[in-house]
Formats: structure tokens, sequence, C-alpha cells
């Protein structure tokens, strides 16, 4: 038998905090070389079709910002929302609901153009992510109900929602049948950075600075040291006249705003109309890019890259060795698990014990394991 | 009255997942562990217990397959919370991630290969009684299953000593460890017994509700199971009777879909999640209810300390 025994640090590793997501990366590694060995692939070719060939030259950079972008967005809101113990795990819905209130102008007043064009579908993106995150909220503070199976189940709601809209009411007439809308407008579609380089929009640079703003916000503003001590001691918080309702209703607006923002950056800029699926699972996958980039703006900026690169691998080697880009999913739970379990490390110090598999017989068994507890 | 029958037992066919899988998870979070991989586990389930079926043409063997793979998966989110102490919302979240991710990796082959089903049970002179007798004595075996699972865990739970241990843990796991009681080994069984019982659910959407595979064919069904729970107040008999009314919306939407009403058959999809909205209200509402039956430690780790 052998055991897992947890040892209180005295004070939180420092080392280990810095440590824990590279570890856990290189854990990933691992067991996607024997995922990729047990596929009946060579892990090497895979690693390489997987994480080097997609950013190798300068337009695919381009698509990894696209991808990387909403990620970003969605992760820097909801790490406000996991800092203050606030669970929304609805951005995905939230997302939707951003593209369909921001396409709302180009969709309904198509004839509408000018600069005012573009402010006013992210203002209305930003809107309609909060609105819909407003729910969950008011739920929670009004009746006390579980914010996660609320935010949850909108997801599904908004996705249906969405596919009706597509099919029904906003489908583009002369589309032959198409379930999607018409085409935005030139002055519909959010422009492209370096269009000489590659497609990435300002969907990225929205990012980053949100990634700023927020990381002003969390460590330079009182709002911010208000998020942390009601997510790590509510008592202490209410004593400190910080009311927990009010951050609720903060951390739910801001990260439905930001939510909003990129799923009508997404629509606008790298889709060019409504689809019926516009997002590939980035509010899901954006919750682990919260928790690699260790809730903090700037981690998450470079957690979104490594999250990004993993749905452009799945890709790749969909169409290089025909696995199923699936794959990237696998990649992106491993890589939550194992940085979950590295972040024990921060905390604890872990020790094995009981090791008594070298004697065959039982009694040397059930002495051997008070005897190293004795030795240490 | 045949088209009572039939809506009566397709409406058992919808709650029977429902109820396995919530009466698992129930036992779970009486234990005092929050476990929100239920729709991981419960994917993984159905693509197990469909390979399983599909490539050994036995869909007992599916069956077994279902209930491995859904402990299996559990034991992991096990070692995570449990060993290493990790917050159990977010583990229990990369589960359900992982799970879906991963169930769509292994059944990418399966996708339109037929499945096999579970035969429903069938005796003679029984089965054929007029309306009672499909209804009781011919339904698939998970049914029967799933009503004996529920009066299993309200004995288990409210009858026996080691019943009341694990409610004990549940409430305060620092007292209980104070009376030596092994509060790890107990959360862990219950535990792989909650993804057993996923797995299980699981493996009836795939080898009884519609035998073939679907990429995240359980849609949301082991999130309503966790709502479930919460609407039955941690009580078996309850999670019985909000399962069958979930049932009756799931179906009842279908059938509103098929008769063609002039409702876009989106909003009719999109009733059972916003029952479950409307109903957690109803019953968060309550706040006494809630507090009384709640397991106090809830989600919180746990480590002993020596």
């Amino acid at each position: 038998m052998m055991r897992l025994e947890l040892v209180k640090r005295p004070q939180r590793s420092a080392l280990f905090s810095a440590l824990s997501p590279f570890i856990a990366f290189a854990l990933t590694i691992i067991a996607g070389a024997i995922m990729f060995a047990l596929l009946g692939v060579n892990p090497l070719t895979a690693f390489r079709i997987y994480f080097i060939e997609p950013i190798s030259q300068v337009w695919q950079l381009h698509e990894l910002a696209i991808k990387a972008a909403p990620l970003i967005l969605i992760a820097v809101g909801l790490s406000v929302c996991y800092k203050a113990n606030i669970w929304n795990i609805g951005a995905e819905g939230q997302f939707i609901l951003g593209g369909i209130f921001g396409s709302s102008i180009p969709v309904l007043f198509p004839q509408f153009e000018g600069p005012l064009v573009l402010p006013l579908m992210l203002l209305l993106g930003m809107v309609g992510g909060a609105a819909y995150a407003a729910i969950p909220a008011l739920l929670k503070t009004r009746f006390g109900t579980n914010e996660i199976l609320t935010s949850l189940m909108l997801v599904y709601v908004a996705q249906l929602f969405l596919d009706w809209l597509v099919r029904g009411p906003w489908r583009d007439p002369q589309g032959h049948g198409f379930p999607q809308t018409i085409q935005f407008g030139d002055s519909a579609v959010l422009p492209e950075l370096m269009p000489d380089a590659g497609r990435a929009n300002w969907g990225f640079a929205f990012a980053l600075i949100a990634a700023v703003l927020i990381w002003i916000l969390m460590s330079r503003m009182l709002k911010g040291f208000e998020v942390r001590v009601l997510g790590s001691s509510p008592r202490a918080g209410r004593f400190a006249g910080f009311g927990l309702n009010r951050m609720v209703f903060f951390a739910f607006l801001l990260s439905g705003a930001l939510a909003g923002l990129a799923g009508i950056s997404e629509v606008s800029g790298a889709i060019g109309q409504l689809q019926p699926v516009i997002s590939p699972g980035y509010g899901f996958t954006a919750i682990i890019v919260a928790f690699l980039g260790r809730l903090n703006p700037l981690g998450i900026v470079a957690a979104g890259l490594v999250l990004a690169l993993t749905y452009l691998g799945g890709e790749a080697v969909q169409s290089a060795l025909g696995i199923s880009d699936k794959v990237a999913r696998v990649f992106q739970g491993m890589l939550l698990f194992f940085v979950l379990g590295c972040d024990t490390l921060i905390h604890y110090r872990i020790r094995l014990i009981g090791l008594a598999l070298t004697k065959p017989d039982g009694a040397a068994k059930l002495d051997a394991a008070p005897k190293l507890k004795e030795a240490r | 009255m045949d088209i009572t029958v039939n809506i009566l037992l397709t409406i058992a066919t919808a709650a029977t997942p429902l109820l396995i899988a919530a009466i698992g998870e129930l036992v779970v979070e009486r234990s005092g562990v929050l476990n929100l991989g239920v729709e991981g586990m419960m994917i993984m389930g159905a693509v197990g217990g469909f390979g399983a079926g599909y490539l050994t043409g036995s869909p007992w063997i599916g069956l077994l397959a279902a209930i491995a793979m859904g402990a299996l998966f559990s034991l992991l989110f096990a070692v995570m919370t449990l060993s290493l102490a990790t917050n159990q919302v977010a583990t229990g979240l990369s589960l359900t991630l992982l799970g879906l991710g991963l169930s769509g990796m292994i059944g990418t082959s399966f996708v339109g290969q037929p499945g096999v089903r579970l035969p429903n049970l069938d005796i003679p002179g029984l089965t054929s009684i007029p309306v009672i007798g499909r209804l009781l004595f011919g339904q698939d075996p998970i049914f029967y299953i799933s009503i004996a699972l529920t009066a299993a865990v309200m004995w288990f739970l409210f009858k026996t000593r080691t019943g009341l241990t694990l409610r004990s843990i549940g409430d305060s796991h620092a007292s209980a460890h104070a009376l030596g009681i092994k509060v790890i080994r107990y959360r862990y069984l219950s535990v792989i017994f909650g993804g057993a019982c996923a797995g299980l659910a699981g493996g009836h959407l795939s080898l009884v509700y519609t035998p073939q595979w679907v990429e995240n064919m359980t849609a949301g069904r082991g999130w309503i199971a966790l709502a479930l729970v919460v609407f039955a107040s941690w009580r078996p008999w309850r999670v019985l009777a909000g399962a069958y009314i979930f049932g009756a919306v799931w179906i009842g939407q279908l059938h509103a879909q098929a008769f063609g009403i002039p409702v876009p058959s989106q909003m009719l999809s999109s009733l059972p999640y916003l029952a479950t909205v409307v109903v957690l209200v109803l019953i968060s509402r309550n706040k006494r209810l809630t507090m009384m039956n709640t397991p106090a430690s809830l989600g919180q780790p746990f480590v002993p300390d020596r």
C-alpha cells in the first residue's frame, strides 16, 4: 500500500506558485506523448505538427492571436469572479448573447453605415453579455440560488436562442436557405491590425487592453482588494463594510461584459456574420485559461496563447494525421487537471508513506507502515 | 389508453438516467464532496457502454463497461480532491471538460454505427396484462435498477449505521475525524459510487434511450442531475419525484415538437434548462429547508492533521 500525505507549509511557496504552470505543462506533454503513442502516432512527429508547425510563419501567428483574443478577454473577467469566490461558468452563453446584441445593428439596419457603427456594436455586445450575466447574479443575490447551475443552464438556452434567430427571423433571405444572417457591411467589420501580415483583428488588442486594465484594478485599486478579501474571507469582508451582494453583481456584470465583447469581436472580426455556432467552446476553455494563468491577468495572456495553440494544433493533427480534433479538448482538460494538482504544492508538501510492496507476505506489509512512520 | 401508456413509458425512460446520476451525486454530496463532473462521467459512461456493446455485440457487457468507465473516471476526481485537496468546483469542472473531449475522441469511429439495445423485460403472462403490464413488467432493466437503487440509498443513508456515519462526515468532517472515522476513505468510496452511477446513467443513454453514439449526447443531463440534488434538498425520494417531473418536461417538449404546435422548436428544446433554473429559484427561496438539509461541509477540502 502506498499513500499520499499532505503536510501544510508554514506559508505559501512562491517557488511552486511560479513553477506550477510549467510543471503542469510538462506533465501534459508526457501524458500527451502516451496518448499519441496509443493512437499509433510517433509522439515526436505529432508534437512537431501540434505545437511547432502551427506557429512557424507570421500569418499563423495572426491565427493564434485570433483564437487567443476571446480566450483572454473572457478569462480576465472570470479571474475576477473566481478570486471573489463567485462561480460564473456560463461565459459561453454571455459570449453568444454579446454576439447577438452586437449583431443586431448590421442585421436589422444594414443601411446604417459610418464610423459610429462599430463602437455601437461593441457597446451593445458588452451590454448583451452583461445583461445575460445579470440573471444568475440577480437570482443569487435575491433568492440565494446557486450561480454555478443557473449560469450553466443559461448557456444551453443561449445556444438554442441563437440557433432560432439564424434559422428564423434573422436568416438572410438571399442566403439560399443557409442558416446564417447577411454578411456584415464594411463599416460593421472589426478591422485587421496589420492587413498585410495576417488576419488578426482588433479583438486581440481589446484582449491585451482588458488584461492590463483588470491587472491595475486588481493590484492597484481598492475594488481589487475588496474582491480578494471577500473571496478569501467573506466574514472579514463584511466587517470591513464590503457588500457581498454588490460584489456578486460587480463580478458577474464585469465578466459578462467582457465575454460579450469577446462575442461581438469574434462575430464581427473573425466570422463576419451570425451562424448557428459561433464559438468552439471559448467560454469553457477560458475557465482553463483563467486557472492556468493563476487568476492573474498577465499570466492569463500567456495562458491564452498556450490554449489558443491547442486549438490550432488540434486542427493541424486532424488534417495531417487524421486524428480527431477533439484531441485539443483532451489536451485542454489534461492541462487544467495537472495545473490544479500542481497547485497543491503551493500550500502543501507531499510525502509518500507506507511503501511495503517488496514483501510478499501480509504480515510484513502490516508492520512495515508503522515502522516507516516512526522513522520519520 | 395505449397512447397514455406509451407516454408514461417514455417519461420513465427519460427520467431514469437523471434519477440514477442524481442518486449517485446525492450520496457523494451527503459525504460532503461536491463533484461537478457528473456530465463528464456520464458521457464517459455513454461512450464506454456504446463502445463495449458495439465491439462485443453484448449490451450487458456494454452496461458493465459503462459502470466501470464512470467509476474509473471519478477516481481521477477523488485522487485530486481527496488526496491532493484541490478545489472541488474547479476539479469537477475540469472533469467535465476532459470527459467531453475524451469521449469525443474515443467515439470518433463510433459515429453513425448501429448500436445494441438492452432488451426490455418480458415476463410471459405478466407483461401482457393490459395497461399495467408494460408499465410494471415490460421496461428496460436499468429502469428497475434505478428504482431499486433509490430505495437502497434511502435505506442505507437513513437506516444503517454506516449511512449515519457518512452523513456525519458530510456535516462536519473535522468532528468525524476526531472520532476516529476514516473521512477520506468514506469519501473515496462515495465518489466512486457516484461515478459508477453517472456511468450507468450514461450507459442508459447509449444502450437504451438512443442506442447509438452521438457526441455530447448527454446534452446537459449531468448538470440537471446536479440541480435535482439541490431541488430534492438531499433527500432520495424527492430526487425520484424530481427526476420524473424533469422526464415529463423533456418528453412533453418532444411531443409538442412532434405535434407541430406553432412555437419554435428551439424554444421547446430550451424548456428543460429553463425549468431547471425556475425550480432552483423556487427551492432556494425556502431558506430554512435548504439550510436544514445542506451538508455543512459540502465542497470544503479536508486534510487530516497528524
